[in-house]
């Protein structure tokens, strides 16, 4: 796959429509995860327009969106920036060693009362 | 009546209360949850990349499994009524993803998103009806308590079409009913963290510190949810009183053991 050929499938994979953004920062301003972010979600977006895939493919805010679909909610033009975030989180993974969680870092971190709900969800998001 | 219910593999391990106290609270209001047969788990999380297909596949058998058993699918646990809505609603609105999961799967007749999907909490408000809770309430629970409902039931609003997903009034409702007080604050669907702790584990602790302070700050003494990890992160970072919902139902309708 060539360079468009990749951006226009992180296109169809984020079933959204990113020319419809009219640049507000709405989307942004109520992200849980904003400073924690390199690449806001705001910047996913018009990224993904832009065609710069460089941009994309080397940011770390991937790994710390929530899906908590604050940004889908809360766009006044029904753009998913998650939508946007979670392709290019997908193209990272489907690279072969590129999961995101090793299994040998988990017992450390893991206690009893962690519920089997973060863990798959977890593994979901970041491993394919 | 009978209703066939997903438990989702949470609330087989973890969240046991979650799910003994909804059974316990059901018979007593006259409903019987029948757990759906061989039940997978649903992943935990929707698959938001269009061509996952793979990852949907066990709430779509969970699904055709209720249309032949009463139609209706009760959920319990957010992540997995998320999950399982979303794909219901793939399945009756995406040719492309319907067209798949059933060639995938070779059903005697191919699913079409037939199966309606309710929350416990629906069923309390649709099918049993507040009022008739208030009416078999035997122990008012007497206490400030905040709702607090997260992302998993409510977003996004248009698909989930659980309640008004920036002013959402059910779970106030509901601790109305059983006699509690009802404190409403700003952070009450804001996210709490979720699975990222794997990732980052400042994040979680710092979206559910803000949580709890804007829930304090508006005179709450306790938390409700129906989601397993909005309690663990809220526990685990809060310092306030997490319980799930049907635990506080069972002890205002005197069920609880």
């Amino acid at each position: 796959m060539n360079k468009q050929d990749i951006l226009d499938n992180i296109k169809l994979l984020s079933g959204t429509d990113v020319k419809k953004c009219m640049k507000c920062g709405k989307c942004s301003g109520r992200c849980p995860a904003y400073k924690e972010m390199d690449v806001k979600p705001h910047q996913f977006v018009n990224y993904l327009a832009e065609g710069k895939l460089d941009k994309l493919m080397e940011s770390k805010a991937f790994w710390y969106c929530l899906s908590c679909m604050a940004c889908v909610e809360r766009c006044p033009r029904g753009v998913a920036p998650q939508g946007v975030i979670e392709a290019v989180r997908s193209t990272f993974v489907r690279m072969q060693d590129n999961n995101g969680v090793k299994a040998e870092d988990i017992p450390p971190i893991v206690d009893e009362t962690v519920p089997q709900q973060l863990l798959v969800s977890a593994y979901r998001k970041y491993n394919k | 009546m009978k209703i066939s219910y997903y438990p989702g593999c949470t609330l087989k391990t973890k969240a046991k209360e979650l799910d003994k106290y909804a059974r316990l609270s059901a018979e007593a209001l006259g409903v019987t949850m029948e757990e759906i047969k061989d039940w997978q788990c649903c992943g935990a999380v929707y698959p938001t990349a269009r061509d996952e297909i793979a990852t949907k596949l066990s709430a779509v058998r969970a699904l055709d499994y209720a249309k032949n058993n009463g139609g209706k699918l009760l959920t319990l646990c957010s992540a997995c009524h998320n999950v399982i809505k979303r794909v219901n609603a793939d399945m009756k609105e995406d040719e492309n993803i319907r067209f798949k999961a059933n060639n995938y799967l070779a059903l005697e007749t191919p699913y079409a998103g037939e199966t309606e999907v309710i929350h416990y909490l629906e069923m309390l408000r649709d099918v049993v009806g507040f009022d008739e809770i208030e009416k078999k309430v035997k122990k008012p629970i007497g206490k400030k308590i905040g709702a607090y409902y997260g992302c998993l039931l409510l977003r996004p609003g248009k698909v989930m079409a659980f309640d008004d997903p920036e002013n959402p009034s059910i779970i106030e409702d509901f601790i109305k009913a059983i006699g509690g007080e009802a404190v409403k604050y700003p952070f009450r669907n804001e996210c709490c963290g979720a699975y990222v702790s794997l990732k980052n584990e400042d994040l979680p602790k710092s979206r559910s510190a803000a949580i709890i302070k804007s829930a304090r700050d508006h005179g709450a003494e306790m938390l409700t949810t129906a989601c397993p990890l909005c309690l663990y992160n809220l526990q685990k970072n809060g310092g306030m009183p997490v319980v799930y919902f049907t635990e506080l139902l069972a002890e205002a309708l005197g069920v609880k053991e």
